[in-house]
């Protein structure tokens, strides 16, 4: 019992550092990509620096920051999708290993990682109708239809992962990938995981439901300590989803002289760093066209992706 | 065990009821998807852990489906006026008390069987096998037919708008 404690506060304590990292980088590489792209690293370093103190700022400014409140709003629903998004993240979190074993061993912890990462899709949409205002509500309903359009695919590709290991049991599938990874010899179901990665976290190019064009989106109308729990939330269900391709493609803790604990932070973060990377390389995608190249083009390859390892692990 | 099972039938029960009692449309759907998650996490209390949790991933993104059709096709979807989800009350109260006496009757009279065999070690694994074991090809072929006639379906239907290509 205490053992479980302390892997529940250690993973909470990990999942809270990394998504400050997380932010630091997002905010600095977006203060160095405005003072040009000529200065080079030196001045994303200086920024990064300078980000984590603003960082600390702006959490203390939001904490006291009087609510703002919009005429005629569902004050339930909001607060209930405000809460929702940070609590998704924890509980898809639980199921994965850190370092040994995960808080909630479970058989099925495929399944409740996708229960607690569609769970996302409430949150989203109870904040952007509950506030009743024009902006938030066409940003949850964008987060709909982008969630119809990640998740067949996406769920092929869990589907595959578990079919290779042959559990839904996050350590076996760990345990699977001894020889050869999955990234390695399940490519489409790992780039199909990235993708829906970035939109199972509303990221970067797939990040219109919080989207400019929408004046914010989602939390547009959202201040004061709920905008914080929001904001917060996002970052851990990033980190949560970029922690969750280290056990499913990326051979979890395995890894040469460090323990594994070392390499499953290593790997998180560098699957982090590349989403946050993406976010400021990449251009926004439009949903209708990325419905279509979801349905048409990424399910049909996600479904020859389980045939073939269906196949490999056959005998 | 019992307490957790007596606090989520409270809560599905619950939480029904509100569903006719709200006069907000979201709220409405909100509170039948609290009352599917307590009847999925009533699945887990008997450790059926794949079906209890395929209950919750199921039911939440169906009920987010669900709430745009409900607001849009349903009176007052904003809640702004007052509304009600029942009509002709007293049949529709008549009709609810009398399936309810013969579905509870129906509960105490049937002579249930004796439990036969132990619960297996891995129920997902047993349920899989209860389901498919001998017709596995069958139902590979017939859900990879679905899905396809699903999306053909949708792309057949959707219109293409005017800044489309």
């Amino acid at each position: 019992m205490g053992d479980s404690a302390g892997t529940a506060v250690s993973l909470v304590m990990s999942m809270a550092l990394l998504a400050w990292a997380a932010a630091a980088l997002d905010a600095g590489l977006g203060r160095a990509g405005r003072r040009g792209r000529r200065a080079g690293r030196c001045r994303v370093r200086d920024a990064v620096a300078e980000t984590v103190a603003a960082a600390a700022g702006e959490v203390a400014r939001l904490l006291v920051q009087g609510r703002r409140r919009t005429l005629a709003s569902d004050v339930l629903l909001v607060r209930a999708g405000v809460v929702a998004l940070p609590l998704a993240a924890l509980l898809a979190a639980v199921v994965l290993p850190v370092g040994e074993r995960p808080v909630l061993d479970t058989g099925v912890g495929i399944v409740w990682f996708n229960a607690m990462e569609v769970c996302v899709w409430g949150a989203l949409w109870l904040v952007g109708w509950g506030v009743n205002s024009v902006n938030p509500l066409i940003g949850g309903y964008r987060f709909l239809v982008q969630g119809l359009s990640y998740e067949l695919p996406h769920m092929f590709a869990l589907i595959t992962v578990a079919l290779g290991a042959g559990s839904l049991r996050f350590g076996d599938v760990v345990a699977a990938q001894r020889g050869l990874w999955f990234a390695v010899w399940m490519p489409v179901a790992f780039v199909v995981y990235l993708i829906s990665a970035l939109a199972m976290a509303f990221w970067g190019p797939m990040g219109e439901p919080v989207g400019r064009n929408v004046a914010g989106g989602v939390p547009g109308e959202l201040s004061g300590p709920d905008r914080l729990v929001f904001t917060a939330g996002r970052y851990a269900l990033l980190v949560v989803v970029a922690a969750a391709a280290v056990p499913l493609f990326l051979g979890g803790g395995a890894g040469p002289l460090l323990p594994g604990w070392a390499w499953t932070a290593i790997k998180t973060a560098a699957v982090l760093g590349v989403l946050v990377l993406v976010k400021h390389r990449v251009p926004a995608v439009r949903m209708d066209r990325f419905t279509q190249f979801a349905w048409v083009v990424l399910i049909p390859l996600t479904l020859v992706q389980t045939l073939v390892v269906g196949i490999v692990v056959l005998p | 065990m019992s307490g957790a099972f007596w606090a989520l039938a409270v809560l599905a029960v619950a939480s029904g009821v509100a569903v006719f009692v709200v006069d907000s449309m979201a709220r409405a759907t909100f509170a039948l998807l609290v009352s599917l998650l307590a009847v999925g996490g009533t699945l887990l209390l008997i450790d059926l852990h794949y079906v209890g949790v395929l209950v919750i991933l199921m039911m939440v993104m169906e009920m987010l489906v669900m709430v745009v059709f409900m607001i849009m096709y349903m009176m007052n979807p904003g809640g702004l006026m007052p509304m009600t989800m029942v009509h002709d009350n007293r049949t529709a109260v008549l009709i609810a008390g009398g399936v309810f006496v013969l579905l509870a009757a129906g509960v105490f009279v049937t002579p249930w069987p004796p439990a036969r065999g132990r619960p297996p070690a891995d129920p997902t694994h047993a349920l899989g096998l209860a389901i498919m074991e001998g017709k596995m090809l069958v139902m590979i072929v017939i859900g990879v037919a679905i899905l396809a006639t699903m999306i053909s379906a949708v792309v057949l239907a959707t219109h293409r708008g005017r800044y489309d290509r």
